[in-house]
Protein backbone atom coordinates (compact mmCIF):
# COMPACT_ATOMS: atom_id res chain seq x y z
CA UNK A 1 0.00 0.00 0.00
CA UNK A 2 2.59 2.76 -1.18
CA UNK A 3 0.49 5.17 -3.14
CA UNK A 4 -2.90 5.17 -2.24
CA UNK A 5 -4.20 8.77 -3.02
CA UNK A 6 -7.28 9.52 -5.14
CA UNK A 7 -8.84 12.43 -6.77
CA UNK A 8 -12.06 11.21 -6.67
CA UNK A 9 -15.13 13.08 -6.14
CA UNK A 10 -16.84 12.80 -2.33
CA UNK A 11 -19.87 10.36 -2.57
CA UNK A 12 -22.70 12.64 -0.94
CA UNK A 13 -24.39 9.39 0.66
CA UNK A 14 -21.29 8.68 2.84
CA UNK A 15 -21.00 11.99 3.71
CA UNK A 16 -24.29 12.43 5.99
CA UNK A 17 -24.01 8.95 7.24
CA UNK A 18 -23.10 9.53 10.83
CA UNK A 19 -19.72 8.02 11.86
CA UNK A 20 -17.04 7.90 14.70
CA UNK A 21 -14.39 10.45 15.00
CA UNK A 22 -11.05 8.35 14.97
CA UNK A 23 -8.63 9.55 17.38
CA UNK A 24 -5.27 10.52 16.14
CA UNK A 25 -1.38 11.90 16.05
CA UNK A 26 -0.37 14.98 14.23
CA UNK A 27 3.72 15.34 14.02
CA UNK A 28 5.09 17.66 11.82
CA UNK A 29 9.35 17.77 11.09
CA UNK A 30 11.08 19.51 9.05
CA UNK A 31 10.58 17.03 6.29
CA UNK A 32 7.00 16.59 6.30
CA UNK A 33 4.14 15.74 8.54
CA UNK A 34 3.00 12.75 9.89
CA UNK A 35 -0.50 11.39 10.78
CA UNK A 36 -1.07 8.04 12.73
CA UNK A 37 -4.76 7.56 13.07
CA UNK A 38 -6.31 4.67 14.97
CA UNK A 39 -9.24 2.90 12.72
CA UNK A 40 -9.72 -0.67 14.47
CA UNK A 41 -12.29 -2.68 12.89
CA UNK A 42 -11.32 -1.56 8.91
CA UNK A 43 -9.48 -3.64 6.46
CA UNK A 44 -7.59 -2.59 3.65
CA UNK A 45 -10.69 -3.00 1.38
CA UNK A 46 -12.98 -1.01 3.42
CA UNK A 47 -10.34 2.14 3.99
CA UNK A 48 -10.13 5.20 1.60
CA UNK A 49 -8.14 7.96 2.07
CA UNK A 50 -8.63 10.88 -0.28
CA UNK A 51 -6.78 14.23 -1.63
CA UNK A 52 -9.25 16.70 -3.10
CA UNK A 53 -8.16 20.28 -3.70
CA UNK A 54 -6.71 20.63 0.22
CA UNK A 55 -9.08 18.29 1.98
CA UNK A 56 -7.52 15.15 2.70
CA UNK A 57 -10.27 12.78 3.75
CA UNK A 58 -9.91 9.43 5.71
CA UNK A 59 -12.74 7.06 6.18
CA UNK A 60 -12.85 3.48 7.00
CA UNK A 61 -15.79 1.29 7.08
CA UNK A 62 -15.84 -1.47 10.33
CA UNK A 63 -15.85 -4.70 8.57
CA UNK A 64 -16.11 -7.37 11.41
CA UNK A 65 -17.21 -10.62 11.04
CA UNK A 66 -19.72 -11.00 13.78
CA UNK A 67 -21.58 -14.56 14.74
CA UNK A 68 -25.30 -15.14 13.64
CA UNK A 69 -27.62 -14.04 16.49
CA UNK A 70 -25.57 -11.24 18.31
CA UNK A 71 -27.36 -9.45 20.48
CA UNK A 72 -25.47 -6.42 22.11
CA UNK A 73 -25.45 -5.91 25.41
CA UNK A 74 -22.97 -2.81 25.60
CA UNK A 75 -21.67 -1.02 23.05
CA UNK A 76 -18.88 1.79 22.79
CA UNK A 77 -18.10 1.68 19.37
CA UNK A 78 -21.70 2.03 17.97
CA UNK A 79 -21.77 3.17 14.28
CA UNK A 80 -20.74 1.68 11.44
CA UNK A 81 -17.42 3.92 10.71
CA UNK A 82 -15.19 6.47 10.86
CA UNK A 83 -14.65 9.68 8.87
CA UNK A 84 -12.30 12.87 9.43
CA UNK A 85 -11.40 15.38 6.99
CA UNK A 86 -8.24 18.00 7.58
CA UNK A 87 -7.13 20.83 5.63
CA UNK A 88 -3.57 20.60 4.19
CA UNK A 89 -1.68 23.83 3.55
CA UNK A 90 -0.16 24.65 0.27
CA UNK A 91 3.92 23.47 1.03
CA UNK A 92 2.76 19.85 1.78
CA UNK A 93 3.03 18.23 -1.31
CA UNK A 94 0.22 15.71 -1.72
CA UNK A 95 1.28 13.58 -5.14
CA UNK A 96 3.89 11.62 -2.66
CA UNK A 97 1.55 10.97 0.47
CA UNK A 98 2.22 7.61 1.35
CA UNK A 99 0.61 5.34 3.51
CA UNK A 100 1.18 2.37 5.69
CA UNK A 101 -1.81 0.56 7.25
CA UNK A 102 -1.42 -2.41 10.13
CA UNK A 103 -3.64 -3.95 12.16
CA UNK A 104 -5.64 -0.94 12.44
CA UNK A 105 -3.19 1.79 12.74
CA UNK A 106 -2.60 4.00 9.83
CA UNK A 107 0.26 6.14 9.34
CA UNK A 108 0.27 8.77 6.89
CA UNK A 109 3.27 10.42 5.46
CA UNK A 110 2.89 13.86 3.75
CA UNK A 111 6.25 15.52 2.66
CA UNK A 112 6.99 19.14 2.04
CA UNK A 113 7.36 20.62 -1.54
CA UNK A 114 10.92 20.92 -2.19
CA UNK A 115 10.39 24.69 -2.41
CA UNK A 116 8.80 24.37 1.10
CA UNK A 117 11.62 23.26 2.73
CA UNK A 118 13.80 24.88 5.75
CA UNK A 119 17.07 26.86 3.82
CA UNK A 120 18.86 29.44 5.65
CA UNK A 121 18.69 32.93 4.78
CA UNK A 122 22.45 34.36 4.33
CA UNK A 123 22.19 38.08 5.51
CA UNK A 124 23.86 40.42 3.22
CA UNK A 125 25.48 43.24 5.02
CA UNK A 126 27.37 46.04 2.86
CA UNK B 1 -18.71 41.83 39.36
CA UNK B 2 -17.80 39.84 36.16
CA UNK B 3 -16.77 36.85 38.71
CA UNK B 4 -20.33 36.33 39.34
CA UNK B 5 -21.08 35.71 35.82
CA UNK B 6 -19.14 32.43 36.44
CA UNK B 7 -19.77 31.80 39.77
CA UNK B 8 -18.54 28.34 39.73
CA UNK B 9 -15.61 26.21 37.06
CA UNK B 10 -17.74 25.98 33.61
CA UNK B 11 -16.05 23.01 33.18
CA UNK B 12 -16.77 20.81 36.07
CA UNK B 13 -20.17 21.49 35.83
CA UNK B 14 -20.71 20.29 32.22
CA UNK B 15 -18.64 17.15 33.70
CA UNK B 16 -21.28 16.48 36.09
CA UNK B 17 -23.92 17.32 34.13
CA UNK B 18 -22.43 14.23 31.69
CA UNK B 19 -22.17 12.01 34.35
CA UNK B 20 -25.69 12.64 35.83
CA UNK B 21 -26.77 11.95 32.34
CA UNK B 22 -24.93 9.08 31.82
CA UNK B 23 -26.17 7.61 35.49
CA UNK B 24 -29.86 8.73 34.09
CA UNK B 25 -29.46 6.17 30.78
CA UNK B 26 -27.76 3.48 32.33
CA UNK B 27 -29.81 1.07 34.40
CA UNK B 28 -27.38 -1.39 35.54
CA UNK B 29 -24.34 0.28 36.30
CA UNK B 30 -21.72 -2.13 37.47
CA UNK B 31 -19.31 -1.82 40.70
CA UNK B 32 -16.61 -1.92 37.77
CA UNK B 33 -18.33 1.23 36.59
CA UNK B 34 -17.29 0.76 32.37
CA UNK B 35 -16.40 3.73 31.40
CA UNK B 36 -17.34 4.98 28.23
CA UNK B 37 -13.61 6.65 27.61
CA UNK B 38 -11.22 3.78 28.61
CA UNK B 39 -8.73 2.30 26.11
CA UNK B 40 -9.53 -0.42 24.87
CA UNK B 41 -12.96 0.42 23.57
CA UNK B 42 -15.45 -2.54 24.45
CA UNK B 43 -17.81 -4.09 22.53
CA UNK B 44 -20.19 -6.93 24.89
CA UNK B 45 -22.86 -9.07 22.97
CA UNK B 46 -24.21 -12.64 23.16
CA UNK B 47 -25.84 -15.37 21.09
CA UNK B 48 -27.39 -18.59 22.75
CA UNK B 49 -24.25 -20.34 22.63
CA UNK B 50 -21.95 -17.44 23.76
CA UNK B 51 -20.62 -14.79 25.35
CA UNK B 52 -18.66 -12.15 22.48
CA UNK B 53 -16.32 -9.71 23.82
CA UNK B 54 -14.82 -6.86 20.55
CA UNK B 55 -11.85 -5.35 22.30
CA UNK B 56 -10.68 -2.28 19.96
CA UNK B 57 -7.06 -1.91 20.61
CA UNK B 58 -5.66 -0.71 17.10
CA UNK B 59 -1.57 -1.31 16.23
CA UNK B 60 -0.65 -3.75 19.50
CA UNK B 61 1.64 -6.53 18.97
CA UNK B 62 -1.20 -9.76 19.86
CA UNK B 63 1.72 -11.30 22.29
CA UNK B 64 2.17 -8.04 24.31
CA UNK B 65 -1.79 -8.74 25.27
CA UNK B 66 -2.20 -9.85 28.67
CA UNK B 67 -5.81 -11.91 28.78
CA UNK B 68 -6.75 -13.77 32.02
CA UNK B 69 -10.31 -15.15 33.08
CA UNK B 70 -10.41 -15.53 36.81
CA UNK B 71 -13.58 -16.36 38.57
CA UNK B 72 -15.49 -15.50 36.09
CA UNK B 73 -13.49 -12.04 35.20
CA UNK B 74 -11.94 -11.29 32.15
CA UNK B 75 -9.21 -9.11 32.35
CA UNK B 76 -7.45 -7.53 29.01
CA UNK B 77 -4.14 -5.67 29.58
CA UNK B 78 -1.06 -4.39 27.74
CA UNK B 79 0.53 -1.40 26.44
CA UNK B 80 1.15 0.63 23.73
CA UNK B 81 3.88 2.61 22.76
CA UNK B 82 3.83 6.06 21.93
CA UNK B 83 4.65 6.98 18.53
CA UNK B 84 5.06 10.89 19.18
CA UNK B 85 8.98 11.51 19.06
CA UNK B 86 10.96 12.37 21.98
CA UNK B 87 10.88 16.16 22.20
CA UNK B 88 13.55 17.21 19.96
CA UNK B 89 14.31 20.89 17.90
CA UNK B 90 12.48 21.48 14.87
CA UNK B 91 9.67 18.63 15.38
CA UNK B 92 5.70 19.97 16.24
CA UNK B 93 3.23 17.94 18.05
CA UNK B 94 0.06 19.55 16.86
CA UNK B 95 -2.82 16.64 17.83
CA UNK B 96 -2.00 14.14 20.13
CA UNK B 97 -5.09 12.29 20.59
CA UNK B 98 -4.13 8.93 20.81
CA UNK B 99 -3.91 6.54 23.44
CA UNK B 100 -0.55 5.51 24.65
CA UNK B 101 0.85 3.47 27.82
CA UNK B 102 -0.24 0.85 30.05
CA UNK B 103 -3.96 -0.27 29.94
CA UNK B 104 -6.25 -2.76 31.80
CA UNK B 105 -10.34 -3.30 31.40
CA UNK B 106 -12.48 -5.65 33.29
CA UNK B 107 -15.63 -7.19 32.00
CA UNK B 108 -17.51 -9.53 34.43
CA UNK B 109 -18.85 -12.77 32.70
CA UNK B 110 -21.97 -15.00 33.08
CA UNK B 111 -22.36 -17.88 35.27
CA UNK B 112 -22.90 -20.15 32.64
CA UNK B 113 -19.92 -19.64 30.80
CA UNK B 114 -17.33 -22.52 30.15
CA UNK B 115 -13.72 -21.26 31.34
CA UNK B 116 -11.98 -23.75 29.30
CA UNK B 117 -13.84 -22.96 26.14
CA UNK B 118 -12.35 -19.00 25.39
CA UNK B 119 -11.01 -18.06 22.46
CA UNK B 120 -9.33 -15.08 21.56
CA UNK B 121 -7.99 -13.69 18.48
CA UNK B 122 -6.47 -10.09 17.14
CA UNK B 123 -7.37 -8.99 13.50
CA UNK B 124 -7.64 -5.39 11.86
CA UNK B 125 -6.72 -4.04 15.28
CA UNK B 126 -9.76 -6.13 17.21
CA UNK B 127 -9.19 -8.38 19.84
CA UNK B 128 -12.19 -10.59 19.81
CA UNK B 129 -13.04 -13.27 22.63
CA UNK B 130 -15.23 -15.65 22.51
CA UNK B 131 -16.54 -17.24 25.98
CA UNK B 132 -18.81 -20.43 25.15
CA UNK B 133 -21.87 -21.38 27.70
CA UNK B 134 -21.73 -24.68 29.23
CA UNK B 135 -23.91 -26.67 27.37
CA UNK B 136 -26.50 -27.16 30.03
CA UNK B 137 -27.24 -23.64 30.24
CA UNK B 138 -27.73 -23.56 26.04
CA UNK B 139 -31.35 -22.93 25.22
CA UNK B 140 -33.22 -26.29 24.05
CA UNK B 141 -36.37 -26.99 23.14
CA UNK B 142 -38.24 -29.49 25.33
CA UNK B 143 -40.77 -31.77 23.52
CA UNK B 144 -44.16 -32.68 25.08
CA UNK B 145 -44.11 -36.44 25.70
Amino acid sequence: MSDTTTVAPENQAARSEATLLPPVDVVEDVTGITLYADLPGVSKDTLGIHVEANTLTIEGRLSMATPEGLEVGHAEVSLPGYRRTFTLSRELDTTRVSAEFKQGLLTLRIPKAEHAKPRKIAIQVD
Amino acid sequence: MYRSLLPRDVFAELNRLQRELQQTFEFSPSIRGISRNGFPALNVGRTPQSVEIYAFAPGLDPATLEIDLERGVLSIAGERPATLPAPVEKVAVHINERFAGRFRRVVSLPDDIDPNAVTADYRDGVLHISAKRRESAQPRRISIQ
